[in-house]
């Protein structure tokens, strides 16, 4: 099936790459951590999908925090837009998006007809993101992907109280000194990261449905600590982090 | 006085240094060139009353460098009932214009440094630490501040400034009057009103000892009809933003509002705002918008980022976006026509007790409203300012209800007035991009 435009999101620590079909559909992606040379990888990515998909002129659009330097896109769209985009034309409806990324979230308030009501953004703090969880885990050298299953298989929850990464960071260490169990304080750990983000939701307005993105969200205590402290179910699209780029594909179907 | 200074500030102020610069101003104003850098295809030539701005800046300071010895000097807060300071013929310098000026040159860092190392909190106002950082290392742009024989705060801007100028009058050790202004809900009380003006006339006793003379009721009445009529040409200035396309914008603003701070109650400011309203009565005339495509209007709340002003005006005009209206400058017009000039004192009392900054977010809010109705806006800027926690305060709240409410797109855009430290280009730019999206620009 055609190719018919390409969506770059050149995030601060994934690059992804969707291109969409005529119906609007995920007809490849490409995902890879970004490169300090994020032009050159881009580039590479590229010629890539390319050769394996034989096209040539069909539009890029870039968005992500290395839109800048993807010099062949032919537009740059910031990302609430295109996240805001990505969640319209995936769900069909709007709602409330949350956008969990490693370094960044936003809330995203979107109406029915797809327009963009409001949003909120935190990108100037760890608090909030992936990397509040990123490095208690380095600390306690447990890989990201099994911080959730960790969190899930306790039954009781230790009180984090610290919204700071670097202070949550050293409560964690000293809750274990203090003989709590493992589980328990990273459970705690989740539920502090989770408490943050629900109030910027608060702080913005809640319009239903919740809907979730952003690398974060593959965390599966994540989405059933944010279901548990919304009160309401989330919708989660198949690939999450793909949402920015799928939104950034129909961009450049408005402009071809 | 001794002989020495005195011949210094004659010699070196009056005869030669303010001369030189009003020359220098002049022959610039009558020749006036737009300057090379500018950005014609997005922005209005700056106004040529920015000559005069400049020139009545210099000066000031300029007199700041010889002035102690032959005129008692007063360092006050920005909202500081300063009319009766000026009768009796202080020299009066505002060390937040002076720490905006710093920030607008880029020296807040180095400044504010020297009070930070001194163990003053990073968390402390901007623009007490730059003051600090002065009075303690002696650094300023402006070559030299004079030092104060009094000082005088109000707490109707914040309490920051109340332990601030404690340290001021320890550090200086000089008399300082509070002006304590009770905190409005809703209009002023008869008692409150009361209180305040006990206030103001118990310090005048203080402050005739320091100046070594008796007030004359005549002149305060002079200097509060000059302050009167500066303001409100000032609140006429502003309102001429209503146009469509506006003739100036609030960055504009911020920089000719340096006059009806630190100058109000002078003759030559009200020359000065005069003109600067002719010159804007005649842009009108011309059909020249300060950005040269309009598309939107919008609000801006809080202080100025003062090291991003030349920035964020390009980038938002580069959008054809034109900020035309804030509440900071509104603050220092909207309250015109409460002064009451054969009522000096009373007046006073009651214009000072009424700054936006020592009522409700709820008042706030409904000026911003009103702005928004009055100058047809398309959507408000809220900088959420990390040093002023009295105008940040509420502005989550505002902004939600901007949004709800006024069924306007708002942002909150997080900075610093003058600390460079609590801004990240990329954040804003960000930022900025998508409400710009949003706004459909
Ligand atoms: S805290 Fe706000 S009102 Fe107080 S001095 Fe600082 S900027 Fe001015």
């Amino acid at each position: 099936m055609g190719v018919k435009s390409i969506g770059v999101d050149a995030g601060s620590t994934v690059v992804k790459i969707v291109g969409i079909d005529d119906f609007g559909k995920i007809a490849l992606y490409r995902m890879e951590q970004a490169d300090p040379q994020i032009e050159i990888q881009v580039d590479r990515m590229m010629d890539e999908i390319k050769q394996e998909y034989n096209f040539k002129d069909i539009p890029i659009v870039a968005t992500g925090y290395g839109s800048e330097l993807i010099k062949n896109a032919a537009k740059r769209v910031t990302e609430i837009t295109c996240h805001a985009r990505g969640a319209f034309e995936y769900f069909k409806k709007g709602g409330t998006l949350l956008d969990i990324g490693g370094q960044d979230s936003k809330v995203i308030v979107i109406a029915q007809n797809g327009h963009i009501v409001d949003f909120i953004m935190n990108d100037k703090c760890a608090a909030g993101t992936g990397r509040f969880l990123e490095t208690s885990a380095w600390r306690l050298k447990i890989p990201m992907e099994k911080m959730g299953e960790i969190a899930l298989s306790s039954d009781k929850e230790t009180p984090i109280s610290s919204t700071c990464a670097v202070f949550a960071e050293s409560e964690v260490i000293s809750r274990l000194a203090h003989g709590e169990k493992l589980e328990d304080v990273i459970r705690g750990l989740h539920r502090s990261l989770v408490k943050r983000i629900a109030a910027m939701v608060y702080a913005i307005g809640f319009t239903p449905p919740l809907m979730l993105s952003g690398g974060v969200v593959l965390n599966r205590a994540i989405r059933i600590m944010i279901e548990e402290e919304m009160g309401t179910k989330a919708l989660l699209p198949e690939h999450p982090q793909l949402m920015g780029a799928y939104g950034a594909a129909f961009e450049g179907l408005d402009s071809a | 006085m001794s002989v020495a200074q005195s011949l210094n500030y004659h010699i070196k102020f009056k005869l030669f240094g303010s001369q030189i610069v009003k020359w220098q101003a002049n022959r610039a104003y009558r020749n006036f060139k737009e300057p090379k850098n500018r950005k014609s295809d997005i922005l209005a030539s700056p106004l040529k009353i920015g000559v005069k701005t400049k020139e009545l800046i210099t000066k000031h300071y300029l007199e700041g460098r010889y002035v102690n010895g032959v005129r008692p000097v007063a360092w006050v807060t920005s909202g500081a009932p300063v009319e009766i300071l000026k009768a009796l013929g202080f020299y009066i310098l505002y060390p937040e214009n002076h720490a905006a000026l710093c920030g607008a040159r880029r020296a807040t860092l180095d400044i504010s440094s020297e009070a930070e190392n001194r163990g003053y909190s990073v968390d402390i106002c901007s623009y007490a630490r730059t003051d600090i950082g002065t009075m303690l290392s002696g650094k300023t742009p402006v070559g030299k501040l004079p030092k104060p024989d009094i000082l005088l705060a109000c707490t109707n801007i914040c309490q920051t400034v109340l332990f601030w100028y404690r340290v001021l009058a320890k550090h200086y050790n000089v008399p300082l009057i509070v002006i304590d202004t009770p905190f409005l809900y809703d209009n002023a009380e008869p008692h409150q009103v009361e209180y305040v003006k006990n206030q103001l006339e118990n310090s005048i006793e203080t402050a005739e000892r320091v100046a070594k003379k008796s007030l004359d009721f005549a002149k305060l009445k002079n200097v509060v009809k000059l302050s009167k009529e500066a303001a409100a040409l000032w609140l006429e200035i502003m309102e001429r933003g209503k146009n469509i396309p506006a003739p100036i914008s609030v960055f504009d603003q911020f920089i000719h509002m340096a006059l009806v701070v630190e100058k109000r109650g002078d003759a030559e400011t009200v020359d000065f705002y005069a003109k600067m309203l002719a010159e804007i009565d005649e842009r009108i005339e011309k059909g020249i918008g300060a950005v040269v495509n309009e598309k939107k209007r919008l609000l801006w709340d809080n202080l100025p980022i003062w090291h991003k002003l030349r920035f964020l005006s390009e980038f938002l005009a580069e959008h054809g976006v034109s900020v035309v209206a804030s509440t900071y400058t509104n603050a220092w017009g909207e309250l015109a026509p409460m002064i009451d000039v054969n009522n000096p004192i009373e007046s006073l009392a009651k214009t000072y007790i009424h700054p936006i900054l020592n009522r409700s977010a709820e008042y706030k809010l409904q000026v911003m409203e009103k702005m928004i109705d009055e100058y047809k806006l398309d959507g408000a800027i809220l900088h959420s300012d990390r040093s002023c926690k009295p105008y940040s305060m509420g502005q989550v709240d505002e902004r939600n209800r901007l949004v709800t409410q006024a069924s306007k797109p708002a942002l909150l855009l997080e900075a610093d007035h003058s600390d460079p430290r609590s801004y990240a280009d990329e954040q804003v730019k960000n930022r900025l991009n998508a409400f710009l999206e949003m706004l459909g620009v």
